[in-house]
């Protein structure tokens, strides 16, 4: 049972891998389980904007491009089976859309030489390419994510003698942020309250009733999946001031906020590109790919900001490989010219706009010194009468006099568990 | 015909008493034996090791310490994947602490480790037992769950809270970090499963065995024919948890490489090793390995005969796998109690007169 088994499965992956004249980007989805909320419309974003350039512009670079979809259910062993089922069939790049999995697979992926793009997630220290050489997390991390939200907090006025609680999931997401949020507390002199919550986090009251006794006037939360419309849900119980609760861009996108209904009017969540579906790429999507019927999933998540999340990331993968094709002088590229091609990458305001995107996100270049991207932040809040986002502040810059030393402490410390010897080449 | 036993003549005890004491199933032992250490690692590749054969090979220990506990014993547990945290933190802990000592060492202190931390769990099993065992147990998976990730002592003090594996070699052969062979880690796990599987066998068809089944089977009248109950189900409760410990350490360094503790060894996990006992066989360790080997092969081939052959959409293919796998435990449990294990054995009881039934 056992050999036939092993070998039909050679047999099946034979059969699916003779060399394909195409650019493959597996997108590790999750569209079941108690994240598939957040996990469905990055997924659809994704495979649109990827069907749209097939469709408009005959692939990348005269390429088609392929997206390959392996649901992992946010589940580490099911990603590494993902990682591994996809791998052979030349994967130009991962963006598993979730930090453990990507944890698990920064060790692997530079090994096969394979490239992980994890954007605005992930081992927020991979910010640092001359220790991690195939992982890229541009164009902004989790503690530009702390700092950005502290310092929206201090354009609003005196933050040092308040108390600000952190409520995050509890894992190795959640606790991203703490050290540097510590390392602020002690610059500005604010007070900092941890709160954990467990996974999945369906139950919360225990937490709230620990902040509706301690009152901190401000609650910055790392959340995701279920845990946010609890969270919003359980703050709205307690009759926290929404404003005054500001949640990651993982803690921001519609499903967290609608179930709440009226009470989460004025909820506020960080972003690191744009929301609403008022750019003109949207019209391409429309005429390219929904009215030929080739939407991803059901189609209904269009516009919606984890929906752009995944586009932004398509666009990022899409413009890496130009760059790589454009380096290597070749259509059909590798995953290592991929990683230059990313290396190499360039977002500039007249490429967005191009592309159709204009203002949706930050100019930036990547180099090898810097993974990260330059880490500026938006602030969106939610108005529930309308039912839209909207951007109510620049995108700033954050503190990276604090988040430098925190990258090079935490990616010195991985070099030498693992015998990295820092450097480009 | 094929399992004949005309000519098989046992002229002494022992040659009656042991594993196989059919010619043919011996044999049969030796070639799947001979198979998966002389030809299965010329074959391995990192799917199927990643996908299959680290997965089965490693909750097969895990199902194996667990039926000792619940299949031989009687003691239900649902804190296996606890157990599995701590096999795998313990590993960790030693991995970082004595660098220069072999791996395989550390894989079975963390097996001892978790023995211990098992037995001190057990001790309520001889006040309490049933559902009310169950429960003193999940509440032990819970703190040890909680525990892993409240102190930053047991992970080092990373930001993360994550342990990494690092790089370990055995005779010279990486067989933990990300560039391993797929035939090192491979073999790695086979010696660990294939040793489990030996010493399991023969402690449980063994005095040991025999007390943990008497206890099994009705405690107060063992404890009347002179089995100590204490002894019985603390052993049972140590052998067990060694297992589930070796298990877990193996998961966490050589399957893994990177473990977050809530995710990895979560109730989830108690659940899962649990299911492969009972869709095997309580009581049996052929049954183990069928358990483990059809709860870690049914998602896979699921997936490539819905995805990769059907073309059909990844969550359908996903949300069909929960509702065949429920299926398939109701099914189980109405038609066959006794699991694959029985199904194994009657089919057995059928060749041995096959062609030619009374």
């Amino acid at each position: 049972m056992k050999m036939k088994l092993g070998t039909m499965t050679v047999a099946a992956m034979m059969a699916a891998s003779p060399v394909l004249a195409d650019l493959v980007f597996p997108s590790l989805s999750y569209r079941t389980g108690p994240y598939a909320a957040g996990g469905i419309p990055f997924a659809d974003g994704y495979a649109d904007y990827f069907t749209l350039l097939n469709e408009r512009d005959g692939g990348i670079g005269g390429v088609a491009a392929r997206v390959l979809e392996c649901e992992t259910g946010y589940n580490t062993e099911k990603g590494v089976e993902c990682y591994e089922s996809t791998k052979g069939e030349g994967a130009l790049v991962y963006q598993p859309l979730s930090t453990g999995i990507t944890y698990q697979l920064i060790p692997k992926a530079t090994a096969d030489d394979i490239p992980i793009h994890s954007m605005g997630y992930g081992r927020t220290s991979a910010a640092n390419g001359e220790v991690f050489s195939h992982v890229f997390n541009y164009p902004a991390n989790y503690w530009n994510g702390a700092s950005g939200a502290i310092n929206y907090l201090m354009s609003q006025g005196d933050i040092s003698g308040k108390k600000i609680a952190l409520v995050y999931h509890n894992s190795a997401y959640g606790k991203e942020p703490i050290r540097t949020l510590e390392e602020l507390s002690e610059k500005h002199g604010f007070e900092l309250m941890l709160v954990a919550v467990d996974h999945p986090g369906q139950e919360q009251k225990s937490q709230w009733l620990q902040i509706r006794r301690e009152r901190p006037d401000n609650v910055i939360m790392y959340g995701w999946g279920v845990m946010n419309q609890v969270a919003i849900q359980e703050a709205a119980n307690i009759r926290f001031p929404m404003e005054n609760f500001i949640g990651i861009w993982w803690s921001g996108s519609e499903n967290d906020v609608l179930p709440a209904g009226d009470a989460a009017n004025g909820y506020k969540a960080l972003t690191f590109h744009g929301v609403g579906s008022d750019f003109p790429v949207f019209d391409d999507i429309k005429t390219h790919v929904v009215d030929k019927g080739l939407a991803a999933g059901s189609g209904d998540q269009i516009g919606t900001v984890l929906y752009n999340r995944g586009l932004y990331a398509a666009m990022l993968a899409a413009e890496a490989a130009k760059t790589a094709q454009g380096i290597h002088g070749t259509g059909d590229i590798t995953p290592a010219m991929m990683r230059d091609g990313m290396e190499a990458l360039e977002i500039t305001e007249a490429k967005m706009t191009d592309l159709g995107l204009p203002g949706f996100g930050p100019s930036f270049n990547v180099s090898c010194a810097n993974h990260g991207g330059p880490g500026l932040i938006g602030m969106t809040q939610w108005d529930a009468s309308s039912k839209t986002w909207s951007l109510i502040s620049e995108f700033g810059e954050t503190d990276m006099g604090v988040i430098q030393p925190l990258i090079d402490e935490d990616s010195a410390a991985y070099a030498s568990e693992n015998g990295i010897e820092p450097g480009c080449n | 015909m094929l399992y004949r036993e005309a000519g098989d003549f046992s002229t002494t005890y022992p040659q009656d008493s042991q594993t196989f004491p059919i010619r043919f199933d011996r044999y049969r032992y030796y070639a799947v034996l001979a198979v998966a250490v002389l030809v299965m690692p010329f074959v391995m590749n990192d799917y199927l090791v990643n996908s299959i054969f680290l997965p089965f090979l490693i909750y097969a220990i895990a199902a194996i310490g667990l039926n000792i506990l619940t299949g031989y014993c009687g003691q239900v547990s649902l804190g296996t994947g606890g157990f599995m945290a701590v096999g795998a933190y313990a590993c960790y802990k030693l991995m970082t602490a004595f660098p220069d000592v072999n791996i395989f060492f550390h894989v079975i202190i963390a097996g001892g480790i978790t023995a211990l931390v098992g037995t001190a769990f057990g001790l309520p099993s001889l006040r309490i037992k049933g559902f009310y065992l169950a429960v003193a147990t999940l509440a032990a998976q819970f703190f040890l769950v909680w525990l892993f990730n409240k102190v930053s002592w047991f992970y080092n003090y990373s930001a993360s809270g994550q342990i990494n594996a690092p790089e370990r070699t055995v005779f010279g052969v990486e067989v933990t970090g990300p560039n391993t062979e797929a035939w090192a880690t491979y073999l790695f796990c086979l010696v660990f499963t294939v040793g489990a599987a030996i010493i399991a066998r023969n402690l449980t068809r063994g005095s040991v065995g025999r007390q943990w089944m008497a206890i099994r089977d009705m405690d107060i009248a063992a404890e009347i024919i002179g089995v100590n109950p204490l002894r019985a189900k603390l052993t049972a409760f140590a052998v067990s948890s060694f297992f589930v410990g070796v298990s877990g350490a193996l998961f966490f360094a050589v399957y893994l490489g990177a473990v977050e503790v809530g995710e990895v060894f979560g109730i989830t996990k108690s659940f899962l090793v649990l299911f492969m006992i009972i869709i095997g066989g309580l009581g049996s360790i052929f049954g183990s390995f069928a358990g483990a080997a059809f709860l870690v092969v049914l998602p896979v081939v699921l997936k490539i005969v819905g995805v990769d052959m059907l073309g059909w959409p990844t969550d359908i293919v996903a949300h069909f796998q929960l509702v065949i796998v429920g299926a398939l435990i109701i099914m189980f449990l109405i038609l066959e109690p006794h699991g694959l294990a029985q199904l194994w054995r009657v089919a057995k009881e059928k060749l041995r007169l096959w062609p030619f039934p009374h």
